[in-house]
C-alpha cells in the first residue's frame, strides 16, 4: 500500500487550507485597519483657500489649516532684502530664502515653533518680532528672521512651509 | 430533519416575511441598471437624475446627507462641482467682528436645503413636511420601485372617493392621498444629452440618482461581494475535500 | 517539595518557558487538541463554534464603528450615515455588524434547537443549559440596546414601547422606568447610557460563553443518540477532525452571510429606521427586530398590560427550568417517538409566533398569537412532564460506535436501528 500519493494529497490540502485561511484572515482585517484612516469628510477639509487681496504690504494674517495656524505675510522690499542677504553659514538650518517662497513678496509659514510647538509672536503690530525682525517664540526664546528661519534659540529647524499654490493673484490654496 | 430545516430557511428568506404591514396590490418591478449581482450605476442617468432633483425636487426637498464633493462620483469634474456648489449660499461665521455671514458653498459643504428648518418647511407646505431625500430609497418598502411608481402614480380622483383639501390622489401612497402635487410631466426638464425627456424617463433618472444617494457604495459592495463569496466557496471546497479524506479512516 | 504535578515538558524552549509559568499550552492541547468528541456528532454540533466566531466578529466590528459613532440625539443618525458614506469601508463595518447580529441569533436559535431536540440540557449538563439561556437573555438585552443607537424611528419608538413595559409593574414601575431612562421620556440621557451598556455587555457575554465552554468540556459533548460515551472507540480527537468540520461550517456560513451583507444588506432591516427619530410622529407599526418577535407576540397577545409583561418574562424564565420539567431518562428525540413530534411542533410554533409578532396585533394574527402562546406554555408545563407517563421510548443502542457504523450520512439525524446488539 503506497502512502505517498495520499500523503502528498493531504499535505497539499493542508497547505492550501492553511494558506487560504491566513490570506482570508488578513484580507478580513484589512478593511478594519483602513477604516481608521482619515474619512472622506476629513480629507475634504484638508485644504483651505485664502483671499489675500486685502493684505497690505508689511502686514500679516493668520488662518487655520488642518487645525494649525498658518502665517501669510506680505513682505516689504526691506524685509525681502534682509532675507536674501543672510549668509548660509550663519543659519542653523541653512536654506536660501528663494527656496522658501514662490513669489518673494508672499511668505507662507506654519505658525508652530519647531522646538516644542508654541505659536510664535510677530503677527500683530504690537508684537515683538525678536532680534531678527521676524517672529519670536516666548516659550523658550527662539528667534526667526524675515524668511521664518531659525536664527537664535533652541528650535532646531526653520518654520515649516506648508504645501500651497497660487490659484490666481488674489487667492492662495493651502494644502 | 434536514427537509424541515430547509423549508424553514426558505420561509426565512421569502420576501414578504419581514414586512410589518399588509400589501394589498403587488408592487410592479422596474428594470434597474443597479439590480442584480453585477448591478452598476449608469453615470449619464445619475447626472440627469441630479438635474431633475435640482430643477424640480430641491425646491421643497433637502438632501442634507450629501456633500457637493460627492457629485465627483457621478462623473462631474472638479471644476464642474465647484461651480455647482458656488450657486448656493451657506451661512458661516462668526467672523472677526462676531457676525455670521453668507458665503457661496464649496465642494466640502453639504447640499443646501430649501428651508432653514422643519418649521419653515411645514409653514411653506400646508403643514406637511417634504421629507429629506438622502436615504428615502432605503426608508420605504420596495424602495426604488415604490418611489418610481409613486412619482408616476397620480390619477384623477375616482368618483365616489373623497380626498382632503390640498391633497392629490395617488395610487401608491398609503391611504391614496398625498400632499405633493405630481412633480414630473413630459418634457418638464430639458436634457442636454438629448435623451427622451418623457415623465417615465425623468422618473427613472431621478430614482436612479436617489438610489445612488442612498447607497453610493453599491458598485464597490457588489464587486467585493463576488470576490468574498468566491473565496469562501473555494476555501469550502478545499476544506470539504480535506475533511472527507480525513474522515474516511473513521468510517 | 511543591506537591503539585510536574508541568509538561515541551521540546520547544519558548513553549516550555510559558508552560512552566502559565500552563496554557497544555490547556489548549487538552481542550482543543486531544478533547474527545463523540464521532457521530452531526453538523448541528458546529453551531457553537459558529456562534463564538460571530461574537468575536461582532465585537471587532462594533469597536471599529464605535470609533466613529456619536451617542447624542442630535448627531447619532448623521454619525451612522457618516460611517456609511465617509469612513473608509464604513459601510462594510456597519453591514457586518447589523447583519452579523441577525445571523448570531439565527445560529444561536439553531444551537438551542439542537440542545432541546437532543436533550443536551439534561443531566449532567443542566448548568450548561442555564448558562446558555443566560447568554441568550444577555443577547436579547444587548441587541435591544444596540438597535436604539442609530436613532431612527424604530430605534426611538421601540425603546419607548419596551421601556414603557416597566411602568406596568405596580408601585415601583413608574419610578423604575424614569430611573432606567434618566428622563421622563426616551431621550439623550437614555441614548447615551444605552450606548455605554451596549458596549460593555458583549464582554460579559464573552465571559459567560467562556464558562459555557468550560462547562461543556467537563462532561464532554452530547451526541445525536443521546447515550454516553463508553469507550475511546466512540470518540475522535477534536484536532483535526472536528476542527476541520467546524471550518467547513464556517465556510458555509461565510457564503451565506456574505450573500446577505453584500447583496441584500437591508433585507432583515426595518425600513422605518432609515427615518430619523421623531418623537411627534409614531410609525404605523412599531416592531422590534425579527429575532425578538416571538416574545413580542406573546407580550401583545394578552390584553392586560401587566399580564402581557409578566407572561413575556415568564416565557423566557421558563427556559431556565426545562431540565427539571423533563423527567425522561432518554435524552435524544431520535429515541422518543412521541415527544419528537411535539418538539418539532414547538419549533414551528416558535417560528409562527415570530411571524405574527411582526404583524399588527389584530384579527387572525392576534388569534394565532394566542394559540401559539397556549402551545408554548402547554409544551413546557404540560406536555413535557407528561411524557414520562405516556411515552414509550425506543430501545437505545448499546454504544455510539454501534450507532455510528450504521449511519453513513453524517448529516442525518435519525438512525433506523432500534434493536442492535
Amino acid at each position: 500500500m503506497s502512502e505517498n500519493p495520499n500523503e502528498k494529497r493531504r499535505d497539499f490540502l493542508q497547505l492550501s487550507t492553511i494558506t487560504l485561511g491566513t490570506v482570508g484572515s488578513a484580507a478580513f482585517i484589512w478593511p478594519f485597519l483602513k477604516s481608521m484612516n482619515p474619512a472622506e469628510d476629513t480629507l475634504a477639509l484638508g485644504s483651505t483657500e485664502v483671499d489675500i487681496s486685502g493684505i497690505e504690504e508689511g502686514k500679516s494674517i493668520t488662518v487655520k489649516w488642518r487645525g494649525k495656524p498658518v502665517f501669510i505675510k506680505r513682505r516689504t522690499q526691506q524685509e525681502i532684502k534682509e532675507a536674501k542677504e543672510v549668509a548660509l553659514t550663519e543659519l542653523k538650518d541653512p536654506v536660501e530664502d528663494v527656496n522658501r517662497v514662490q513669489k518673494e513678496e508672499w511668505l507662507v509659514l506654519v505658525g508652530i515653533c519647531t522646538h516644542l510647538g508654541c505659536v510664535p509672536l510677530g503677527q500683530k503690530m504690537t508684537d515683538t518680532k525678536g532680534d531678527f525682525n521676524g517672529w519670536y517664540c516666548p516659550c523658550h526664546g527662539s528667534h526667526y528672521d524675515t524668511s521664518g528661519r531659525i536664527r537664535k534659540g533652541p528650535a532646531p529647524n526653520n518654520l515649516d512651509v506648508p504645501p500651497y499654490s497660487f490659484l490666481n493673484d488674489t487667492t492662495i490654496k493651502i494644502g | 430533519m434536514k427537509i424541515f430545516l430547509f423549508i424553514l430557511t426558505l420561509f426565512f428568506f421569502s420576501s414578504n416575511l419581514f414586512s410589518s404591514e399588509n400589501s394589498s396590490k403587488s408592487m410592479p418591478k422596474h428594470n434597474w441598471s443597479f439590480n442584480g449581482i453585477s448591478g452598476t450605476f449608469d453615470k449619464a442617468a445619475l447626472q440627469r437624475g441630479y438635474q431633475v432633483y435640482s430643477e424640480v425636487c430641491s425646491g421643497c426637498h433637502s438632501m442634507k446627507l450629501l456633500y457637493y464633493r460627492d457629485l465627483l462620483d457621478i462623473g462631474f469634474s472638479e471644476s464642474e462641482v465647484k461651480s455647482i456648489a458656488s450657486e448656493y449660499t451657506v451661512i458661516d461665521g462668526p467672523d472677526d467682528e462676531g457676525e455670521m455671514f453668507e458665503r457661496s458653498a464649496r465642494p466640502s459643504d453639504r447640499f443646501v436645503g430649501p428651508f432653514l428648518n422643519e418649521n419653515e418647511a411645514r409653514a411653506n407646505n400646508n403643514g406637511s413636511y417634504p421629507a429629506d431625500l438622502s436615504v428615502i430609497i432605503k426608508a420605504k418598502k420596495y424602495g426604488e420601485d415604490y418611489i418610481y411608481n409613486l412619482l408616476l402614480g397620480y390619477k384623477e380622483t375616482p368618483s365616489g372617493i373623497e380626498i382632503g383639501d390640498g391633497m392629490y390622489y395617488n395610487q401608491w401612497m398609503q391611504g391614496n392621498q398625498i400632499a405633493m402635487p405630481a412633480p414630473l410631466y413630459d418634457e418638464s426638464v430639458d436634457y442636454e444629452d438629448g435623451t427622451e425627456n418623457n415623465a417615465e424617463q425623468l422618473a427613472e433618472d431621478v430614482v436612479t440618482f436617489l438610489k445612488w444617494a442612498a447607497e453610493p457604495e453599491l458598485e464597490i459592495r457588489k464587486n467585493l461581494g463576488i470576490k468574498v463569496i468566491l473565496f469562501f466557496f473555494i476555501l469550502g471546497i478545499i476544506v470539504l475535500l480535506a475533511k472527507n479524506r480525513l474522515w474516511k479512516e473513521v468510517y | 517539595m511543591s506537591g503539585k504535578s510536574e508541568p509538561k515538558k515541551y521540546k520547544n524552549p519558548f513553549l516550555n518557558w510559558i508552560e512552566f509559568r502559565l500552563p496554557i499550552i497544555s490547556y489548549f492541547e487538552k481542550e482543543y487538541g486531544d478533547y474527545p468528541m463523540p464521532k457521530n456528532c452531526n453538523y448541528f454540533w458546529s453551531f457553537g463554534a459558529l456562534a463564538s466566531i460571530l461574537l468575536v466578529v461582532l465585537i471587532i466590528s462594533g469597536i471599529f464603528i464605535a470609533m466613529n459613532y456619536t451617542p447624542h440625539t442630535d448627531m447619532a443618525f448623521d454619525s451612522v450615515e457618516r460611517i456609511m458614506r465617509d469612513v473608509n469601508y464604513g459601510w462594510l463595518l456597519r453591514y457586518i455588524h447589523s447583519n452579523g447580529a441577525a445571523f448570531f441569533f439565527i445560529i444561536v436559535y439553531i444551537h438551542m434547537l439542537r440542545g432541546m431536540y437532543y436533550g443536551s440540557y439534561k443531566y449532567p449538563r443542566e448548568l450548561n443549559w442555564i448558562l446558555g439561556v443566560f447568554i441568550y437573555l444577555l443577547m436579547m438585552i444587548t441587541s435591544f440596546l444596540g438597535y436604539t443607537l442609530p436613532w431612527g424611528q424604530m430605534s426611538y419608538w421601540g425603546a419607548t414601547v419596551i421601556t414603557n413595559l416597566f411602568s406596568a409593574i405596580p408601585i415601583v414601575g413608574e419610578g423604575l422606568k424614569t430611573w432606567l431612562l434618566g428622563d421622563y421620556t426616551v431621550g439623550n440621557a437614555t441614548l447615551n447610557r444605552f450606548f455605554a451598556l451596549h458596549y460593555v455587555l458583549p464582554f460579559v457575554i464573552f465571559g459567560v460563553v467562556g464558562l459555557h465552554v468550560v462547562a461543556v468540556h467537563v462532561h464532554g459533548s452530547n451526541n445525536p443518540s443521546g447515550i454516553d460515551v463508553k469507550s475511546k472507540n466512540d470518540t475522535v480527537r477534536f484536532f483535526p477532525y472536528m476542527l476541520l468540520k467546524d471550518t467547513l461550517a464556517v465556510c458555509v456560513m461565510g457564503v451565506l452571510i456574505s450573500a446577505v451583507i453584500f447583496f441584500g444588506p437591508n433585507i432583515m432591516a426595518e425600513v422605518d429606521n432609515y427615518i430619523p427619530a421623531d418623537p411627534l410622529v409614531t410609525p404605523a407599526h412599531i416592531v422590534p427586530n425579527w429575532y425578538l418577535a416571538p416574545f413580542y407576540a406573546i407580550l401583545r397577545a394578552i390584553p392586560d398590560k401587566l399580564g402581557g409583561v409578566a407572561l413575556m418574562f415568564a416565557s423566557i424564565a421558563i427556559l431556565f427550568i426545562l431540565p427539571w420539567l423533563d423527567t425522561s431518562k432518554v435524552r435524544s428525540c431520535n429515541y422518543r417517538p412521541l415527544y419528537k413530534w411535539f418538539m418539532m411542533l414547538f419549533f414551528i410554533n416558535f417560528f409562527i409566533l415570530g411571524y405574527v409578532g411582526l404583524k399588527p396585533a389584530e384579527g387572525l394574527y392576534l388569534l394565532i398569537a394566542r394559540l401559539g402562546l397556549i402551545y408554548y406554555f402547554g409544551f413546557f408545563l404540560i406536555i413535557t412532564p407528561l411524557m414520562k407517563w405516556i411515552e414509550k421510548p425506543k430501545e437505545l443502542p448499546a454504544s455510539i460506535s454501534e450507532v455510528y457504523s450504521g449511519a453513513v450520512d453524517n448529516l442525518s439525524s435519525s438512525t433506523t436501528r432500534s434493536n442492535m446488539h
